[in-house]
């Protein structure tokens, strides 16, 4: 009898628990879709198209870091720099705009905007270059490595235009380095560019984590650094790799955000690495290293940008919103740890009821 | 086998289920534990052992079923309830806290103190030094308990268990990096430990060993009970048929073909250690083209050290190292690969796996550029045929490779380890204690392997501790010595004996001082 009402009772909990299990799985999904439909039920103009694009400009910025940063997460370690990196690369892009580069005898070379872009992305990964080679060279802690990048680059910033704002980048017919808005501002089939961009580095770096022996290294390497050198792996090439495509990604958003307000601030960026630990984390990425997704980086940059902006919509006070995004923060990470328990009872009442 | 109830029951699990995501680790499965005795657990790998073990120490919980101590029904929630009823465990995985010392590993969790003063550092010390030198282990307590080889971690993990003082003591495999003279004094701890009337479960896949040591002998398959015996009543043969249902296969016996040319060589390796001396002492050794070298050795006697210097492990080892005829320069172990070496390092967890990775990314990290299309993107499909392959060449128990490769038995881990280094396809492959901790099926797969591997011209060098295997597996037997290499023979002209007193020679004088 005993018997009878303890199986009954395991059917039940077995069924709400599988339902449950599924829901957790999917969190970082309604995560995004709660964000919007409360949004869109609250914050007025919320769905509008013009808000929607607005939105979908600052998420992708995250997105951008988040992307570098999953990477470098995977790998064991954090990349506190990148929020540094967007300021001086911001700087550089407005400075070579405006004037140039001083040649030393009297001459100045203007660059046209392709170029200019290119110059930034590879100052971004030169940064990036330096963070590496403090880790693996100089075994430097990633934490401090790249805190110490982190005030050099905004420093730097700050120095180039003694902390004045660059304005007007709209470049001089003459000089031919005019159209620089486009990046931030353009629009392809109603899509921003920059969204446009994102799509093809994210599509990058997932075909890349699963079909280009350098990615799948990366989880390697933060699983297990040991066995990942006695299986031939080039430990520091992998991480010299992440370190310099997050100060890549960074560059594009510096480059995008100057872009946008045809102006550099040499304080651009501020704070930005944590959004983008943030969505690492909301998507899924484990600090600890081995594991992670880009897809899931992408939700949570999404996530965490959405919900920025429709606080703002709402007319919450700044203040609420920062209780609100550690909130969530906390919460996303507190599910998947009870998901995983979760996921373990559950399985094992299915098999022991099968079995 | 009737007469198997006598003795005295302290604790009975009664039809313990054990389910894990995707399969059903134990069913049902009885058992009784009698104290002042040595229970044997014997199985396959991946019956269910080690997990029958974690149970009882609290470590999983049982899906269904009950546990009974000393007649009253008890449960086990924690490690610490199991401490508490006085339950202690050596885990098939080591379990130390590498940045620690020996002896705060020993005292972990009830340190010595003196009331406000804090951890009696000196005081704990000296007590595991007295735990360690029982165990003959020749290790000092303040060492960092990282800096020790495997063999030794494992003596700590032992020594720790002892110390515990426990009613029922449970080791999972505890000689699967001990040599013969480490294993002989461990067998005078637990017989003592008999004396005392501890109730000993003993899990190993040495059958000799089982047959030397138990008392009473139960055999699972599949995670539910298929025999139970005295030991005395039974033999190996008995283990081998309740274990896999038949016969033991052979080792693989030595097909007689005639190695090749030289294709490996060394000469002159010498690695020097910390303390003095030498880890390998001037060690000039070759291999042919499809012939199997075996390194026996104690304890210690370098041949881990050995093949990590052939690997370009070691930053300052010095000497010369051939492949082909061509000296290898460097100490870069990608490019040692790339030349053509692979090593099967012998600690898995620290050096073999990718914990976080499933089965199949294990097996396939180390040759990825082997399924490369178009220089850069690997073929899937390509690289699933190659897992599915290496999975059924060495019967690795895998129904899902993309799980955890965690989820897996130990034996099944130490096969995938196997199966990475066989994927890079190696000229020379060096295998160390390639069969730690694999059931006698599997160890005659692997054996066969590397029969047919050879017969491919492979050139094999591989240490064990284990004499049978050396002497069955080999075609040349080498004995290594407390870092030198002291001797050097063909299989057809060696002896048990000879070995044996060979791979003494370099310890007479420091086991004197043990
Ligand atoms: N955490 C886990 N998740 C999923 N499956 C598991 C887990 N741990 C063990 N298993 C499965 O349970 C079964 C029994 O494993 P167990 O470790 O008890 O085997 P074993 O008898 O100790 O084998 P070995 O001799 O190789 O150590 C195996 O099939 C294994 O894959
Ligand atoms: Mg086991």
């Amino acid at each position: 009898m005993t018997t009878a009402t303890q199986t009954a009772a395991t059917g039940n909990h077995l069924s709400t628990g599988a339902a449950l299990l599924t829901l957790m799985k999917l969190r970082t999904f309604i995560a995004l879709f709660a964000v919007i439909i409360f949004f869109s039920i609250f914050a007025p103009n919320f769905l509008s198209t013009a808000n929607m694009i607005l939105m979908s400009k600052h998420a992708t910025q995250n997105a951008f870091l988040a992307i570098g940063m999953t990477f470098v997460i995977i790998t064991g370690g954090i990349d506190l720099s990148v929020g540094s990196i967007v300021g001086l690369c911001g700087m550089i892009a407005g400075g070579l705009i405006m004037y140039g580069v001083a040649l030393p005898l009297g001459y100045t070379v203007y660059f046209n905007v392709v170029e200019v872009a290119i110059i930034v992305a590879i100052v971004g990964i030169v940064i990036g270059a330096v963070n590496g080679l403090l880790i693996t060279r100089l075994n430097v802690a990633p934490f401090i490595a790249t805190l110490g990048t982190l005030y050099v680059a905004r420093g730097m910033a700050l120095l180039y235009s003694d902390g004045q704002t660059l304005p007007n980048l709209t470049g001089r017919e003459d000089l031919g380095n005019q159209g620089f808005s486009y990046l931030g501002s353009g629009s392809i089939l109603g899509l921003p560019v920059s969204v446009w961009i994102l799509i093809v580095v994210a599509l990058g770096a997932a075909y890349f984590a699963r079909f280009v022996p350098l990615g799948r290294h990366i989880f390697a390497v933060g699983g297990n650094e040991r066995a990942s050198r006695m299986s031939g792996i080039r430990v520091n090439r992998v991480k010299m790799f992440v370190y310099m495509f997050s100060g890549f990604c960074a560059a594009i958003v510096g480059l995008v955000i100057s872009s946008e307000l045809m102006a550099s601030h040499p304080a651009t960026g501020t704070n930005l690495e944590l959004n983008a630990i943030a969505a690492a984390v909301l998507g899924g990425t484990s600090m600890s290293g081995g594991r992670g997704t880009i897809g899931g980086t992408i939700i949570g940059a999404f996530v965490i940008g959405i919900l920025s902006d429709g606080l703002v919509m709402m007319g919450v006070s700044s203040f609420w919103q920062m209780v609100i995004k550690g909130l969530v923060i906390i919460v996303a990470v507190v599910v998947d740890q009870a998901q995983r328990r979760l996921q373990q009872r559950v399985t094992l009442m299915q098999m022991a009821k099968a079995g | 086998m009737n007469a198997t109830d006598d003795g005295d029951v302290i604790l009975e699990l009664k039809d313990i289920t054990k389910a894990y995501s995707g399969i059903v680790a134990l069913k049902k499965a009885d058992l009784k534990l009698r104290r002042g005795a040595v229970n044997v657990l014997v199985g396959e790998n991946g019956a269910g052992k080690s997990t029958m073990m974690r149970i009882i120490a609290g470590v999983e919980r049982p899906t269904l079923g009950e546990i009974w101590m000393d007649g009253e029904r008890i449960h086990l929630n924690s490690p610490a309830d199991a401490v508490r009823h006085g339950i202690g465990i050596v885990f098939q995985e080591l379990n130390l806290f590498g940045n620690l010392s020996v002896a705060e590993n020993i005292f972990a969790t009830r340190e010595i103190t003196r009331g406000l003063r804090g951890i009696d550092h000196k005081a704990q010390v000296e007590k595991a030094n007295e735990f360690l030198n029982r165990l003959e282990a020749g290790i000092s307590a303040d060492t960092l308990a990282e800096d020790l080889p495997i063999g030794q971690q494992q003596l700590v993990e032992i020594a720790r268990a002892v110390s515990l003082d426990t009613r029922i003591l449970i080791m999972d495999e505890p000689t699967s990096a001990l040599s013969a003279a480490e294993v002989d004094v461990l067998f005078r701890v637990i017989a003592d430990l008999k004396a005392r009337g501890v109730a000993i479960v003993y899990i190993s896949h040495r059958l000799e060993e089982l047959m030397r040591i138990g008392d009473y002998i139960t055999v699972l398959k599949d995670g539910q009970i298929t025999g139970h015996a005295m030991v005395k009543d039974i033999d190996t043969r008995w283990i081998v048929r309740s274990m896999i249902g038949s016969d033991a296969k052979d080792f693989a016996k030595q097909v007689e073909h005639e190695p090749g040319a030289e294709v490996f060589r060394t000469e002159d390796i010498c690695l020097p250690r910390a303390q003095g001396g030498y880890a390998v002492d001037h060690v000039s050794i070759g291999v042919r083209k499809g012939e199997i070298l075996g390194i026996y050795g104690l304890m210690g006697a370098g041949r881990s050290e050995l093949f990590e210097c052939i690997m370009g492990r070691h930053e300052h080892y010095t000497g010369k190292i051939f492949v082909e005829g061509e000296e290898l320069k460097g100490r870069d172990t990608t490019r040692r690969i790339r030349e053509g070496l692979s090593l099967i390092p012998e600690d898995r967890q620290r050096e073999g796996l990718v914990q976080s990775m499933s089965i199949a990314d294990n097996l396939s990290m180390a040759s990825l550029s082997q399924f490369l299309k178009a220089g850069f993107h690997i073929d899937l499909k390509r690289e699933k045929e190659a897992i599915a392959n290496a999975i059924r060449n060495l019967s690795i128990k895998a129904k899902n490779p993309d799980l955890d490769v965690t989820s897996m038995s130990g034996g099944n881990q130490q096969k995938v380890v196997i199966g990475k280094a066989l994927m890079t396809g190696p000229k020379v492959l060096l295998m160390d204690e390639p069969s730690r901790g694999i059931d006698v099926g599997a160890k005659a797969d692997v054996f066969r392997t590397m029969r047919r591997l050879a017969g491919e011209g492979l050139a094999i060098l591989f240490s064990t501790s284990d004499l049978e295997e050396v002497m069955a597996l080999s075609d040349r037997i080498a004995v290594m010595s407390n870092g030198r290499l002291v001797m050097v023979v063909d299989r057809k002209d060696a002896t048990e004996d000879m070995v044996i007193s060979a791979s003494a020679e370099g310890h007479k004088t420091k086991r004197m001082h043990a």
